[in-house]
């Protein structure tokens, strides 16, 4: 079963993007970190509300909110979220509080609003949604299991006709630091458009949030359709991989010839790159697009990936700062996403023109 | 007609017992797992109970009888031995482990390391160990289960707060019913925190003494740690293989309350919506149902609300109901899968939990649960709640075959 995209909502560090265009050129960010630019959210959230939200909240329910103000519902009947890290900035906050406070005379607010549920449960609240609230927290398959979870939803019961389906994460400065300490970003880049040059270890540190509005029916307003959608945990070896992939491929009955544009998680980093280029080697296919450079890595940023295959797929094309050699694909009928994170989740997402 | 999907081993760990057994023999003999906190630096020590897992993270790996040394947070080892106790009790192979399915669900994961790391991160950046924060995110549990266990097949993390593992469950169900998996091992694990008490009590609904669920005086929950899991096999398996197993899982729902970030409502609505649907999807009256495992913190707002709830669904004559967080306390991510255990061991040995330090009911519910130990009950449906922030409700229903 196919489940049709009839509206989005996206806060990345792409203003334009964000707003439904491929721009000439990508904004550019120098150094290794790429921040959201953020929308007037008091269009969005009660200012009331807005003044207690942690930053992931706003990303993650002005998305989910905007998506629902770019659609025709008002309630959907189900709102599914997927986040890898949840309320950092509100975790971190309580944590403070705790040990300044020696354990005495807490102030509750950063403590519920450190609840991984609650950018569904606050979308919820906004939008008098009583239906099914669901929050994913997976690493790199938290949106892929809101996803999944989205299209068995819109199968099962004849009245569940749509579904708010996103992902959020935030980047805090401490949380860069302790990644920085990890291994994760690179030091030495120039700026986010200079990712793949010269491969090194370590890539660009990113955020954002990703909503959609799915709906089990094709509507006139449908930008593309989800076919599906699989994950795969820890392959012993990129034969596995490939294995995977042909899998979900023939399930779908198709090859990879059938695809116009895969959409991978390349992000600069050697060791994580590698895997890509292996697998597709397997396939004898070297067509390949990447988007981390526009978002930066985070653990749902296939979300964003699934945005740009949406807008790919309405507008019949994929601006050639997307293609690893540089081509513009006038031609996008088919999108396949292929995300992994650090070789243990990889996530598969086949899109479809409407 | 959906297929049934069914349940074929249980473990569980908790502040009663470290396996399915002691657990039940606990609740036999009204042993509670209440006591002071131990495990981990707070000045609550020794004025706010808790209910406690009683072993060291140490001890804890030695009951895990791991062979490789690992990095494991204390959520982590909690729900590797109960996922152990599951699988073995479904005597499932190593091939069948390998291709099964894996949902947990935590509420803060990692946070029992992340707490001491980040006191020390505050202080100097590039200061504390590394190993202390990786295990920070929720993830972190159920891949260690994971690759404890061998299993290799679609695994991913609910996180709803108090709901997270009846969620588990109904999610693991769903995947089998959709023929995404033939074998799920569900369930949910969350231990003690620093983060989490002074959250509870930041919020003034902990219990200096012991929870006394469904009481006029009731005065706050008592928080808890452990986990627990559950193997579901598809139907097509359980004839194939003519296994034993528990019963099967004949109806649920989620539910959103969409009132307030911790508050429920007046009337219960997510809680009525819950149980209403969960009936629906199990095609079952109100009146079939034979126990109700009730979510029962003993705090002033949920009682009363899921009283009234349950009181819009079955009217003034319910069927008998107790709250056995006083046994194991209030586990947030594990309560779920725990008391689904629970819901299941009483249908299996036809006994009825009591719901322990009840005195007098509430004013405006009247609802008077089960006090003293029922044996010799013919359950043949029993309906269990898990409530969490951000109003997420659900309800699941167990049945016999």
């Amino acid at each position: 079963m196919q489940a049709y995209i009839t509206s989005t909502g996206v806060i990345s560090p792409q203003a334009e993007i964000n707003a439904g265009n491929f721009p000439e050129t990508p904004q550019l960010y120098e150094g290794n970190r790429l921040k959201c630019v953020d929308p007037d959210y008091k269009e969005h959230i009660p200012a009331a509300m807005l003044r207690r939200m942690g930053r992931v909240l706003k990303l993650g329910v002005g998305a989910g909110l905007i998506c629902l103000k770019n659609s025709s519902i008002e309630v959907p009947d189900g709102i599914i979220t997927g986040t890898g890290l949840g309320c950092v900035e509100d975790s971190e906050n309580f944590l403070i509080s705790i040990k300044d406070n020696n354990e005495n005379f807490l102030t509750p607010t950063p403590f519920i609003q450190s609840t991984h549920n609650s950018i569904s449960g606050q979308i919820a609240l906004f939008s008098k949604c009583h239906h099914y609230n669901f929050t994913y927290v997976h690493r790199s398959f938290s949106f892929e299991s809101a996803l999944l979870d989205a299209l068995m939803q819109l199968d099962e019961k004849t009245e569940t006709k749509n579904m708010l389906v996103g992902s959020a994460d935030e980047l805090t400065d401490r949380l860069f630091i302790i990644l920085q300490r990890l291994g994760y970003w690179r030091n030495d880049i120039e700026s986010n458009l200079h990712l793949l040059q010269p491969s090194s270890k370590g890539t660009i540190a990113g955020e954002g949030a990703s909503f959609f509005l799915l709906s089990n029916t094709k509507t006139p307003d449908c930008h593309a359709a989800i076919a599906d959608v699989a994950m795969f945990y820890k392959p012993e070896n990129t034969e596995e991989t490939k294995k995977q992939i042909q899998a979900f491929l023939d399930r779908n009955n198709i090859s990879m010839n059938d695809v116009d544009v895969v959409l991978t998680g390349i992000n600069g980093d050697i060791s994580n790159d590698a895997v890509y280029y292996d697998t597709f080697k397997m396939f004898d296919f070297d067509n390949l697009s990447y988007y981390k450079h526009l978002c930066g890595e985070y653990n749902t940023s296939s979300a964003f990936a699934t945005y740009i295959a949406s807008l790919a797929l309405k507008n019949n094309t994929l601006p050639s700062y997307f293609n690893l050699k540089g081509k513009q694909t006038n031609k996008v009928k088919r999108v396949l996403l292929y995300n992994h994170f650090f070789n243990v989740n990889h996530s598969l997402v086949l899109l479809n023109q409407c | 007609m959906t297929k049934r999907v069914y349940i074929s081993g249980i473990g569980m760990i908790s502040s009663i017992g470290k396996n399915v057994d002691e657990c039940l023999e606990s609740l036999i003999e009204n042993r509670t797992g209440l006591d002071h906190i131990k495990y981990f630096n707070s000045i609550h020590q020794g004025v706010i109970p808790v209910c406690d897992v009683k072993y060291s993270n140490e001890e804890l790996f030695d009951l895990t009888d791991c062979d490789k040394k690992g990095n494991y947070t204390r959520t982590s080892l909690l729900g590797m031995i109960a996922a152990k106790e599951a699988i073995a009790d479904a005597q499932l192979t190593a091939e069948e482990i390998r291709n099964s399915s894996l949902i947990s669900a935590t509420t803060v994961g990692g946070m029992d390391k992340t707490e001491d790391f980040f006191n020390e991160f505050l202080v100097d950046n590039y200061k504390p160990k590394l190993r202390n924060i990786v295990g920070h995110d929720c993830a972190d549990s159920t891949e260690a289960i994971a690759d404890f266990i061998g299993n290799k097949g679609m695994i991913t993390t609910v996180s709803t707060a108090c709901s997270s593992s009846i969620n588990s469950i109904m999610l693991g169900t769903r995947l089998i019913q959709h023929g995404f998996a033939e074998r799920v091992i569900v369930g949910g694990t969350d231990s003690l925190t620093r983060f989490t008490v002074n959250g509870f009590n930041s919020l003034m609904i902990l219990d200096k003494q012991a929870c006394k669920p469904f009481d006029k005086n009731r005065n706050g929950l008592n928080i808890g740690e452990g986990a627990a899991f559950l193997v579901l096999e598809s139907e097509d398996i359980i004839k194939r293989s003519g296994k034993k197993h528990y019963g099967y899982v004949s109806g649920f729902a989620n539910a959103c309350d969409a009132f307030h970030q911790t508050a429920s409502s007046p009337d219960g609505q997510g809680a009525f919506l819950a149980m209403q649907q969960a009936l629906i999807s199990a095609q079952l009256e109100p009146n079939q149902i034979d126990y109700i495992n009730v979510h029962g913190t003993g705090t002033s707002n949920n009682d009363l609300t899921e009283g009234i709830a349950m009181k819009r669904i079955f009217g003034e004559t319910l069927p008998p109901f107790s709250s056995t967080k006083p046994f194991t306390g209030h586990t947030l991510g594990a309560t779920g899968a725990i008391e689904a255990v629970i819901s299941l061991l009483s249908m299996h040995h036809g006994i009825i939990i009591p719901n322990l330090n009840f005195s007098e009911p509430i004013e405006e519910t009247q609802l008077i649960p089960v006090t003293q130990i029922q044996k010799n009950q013919n359950l043949k449906h029993v309906l269990s709640n898990s409530f969490g922030f951000g109003g997420n409700n659900s309800s699941i229903i167990f049945s016999k075959a």
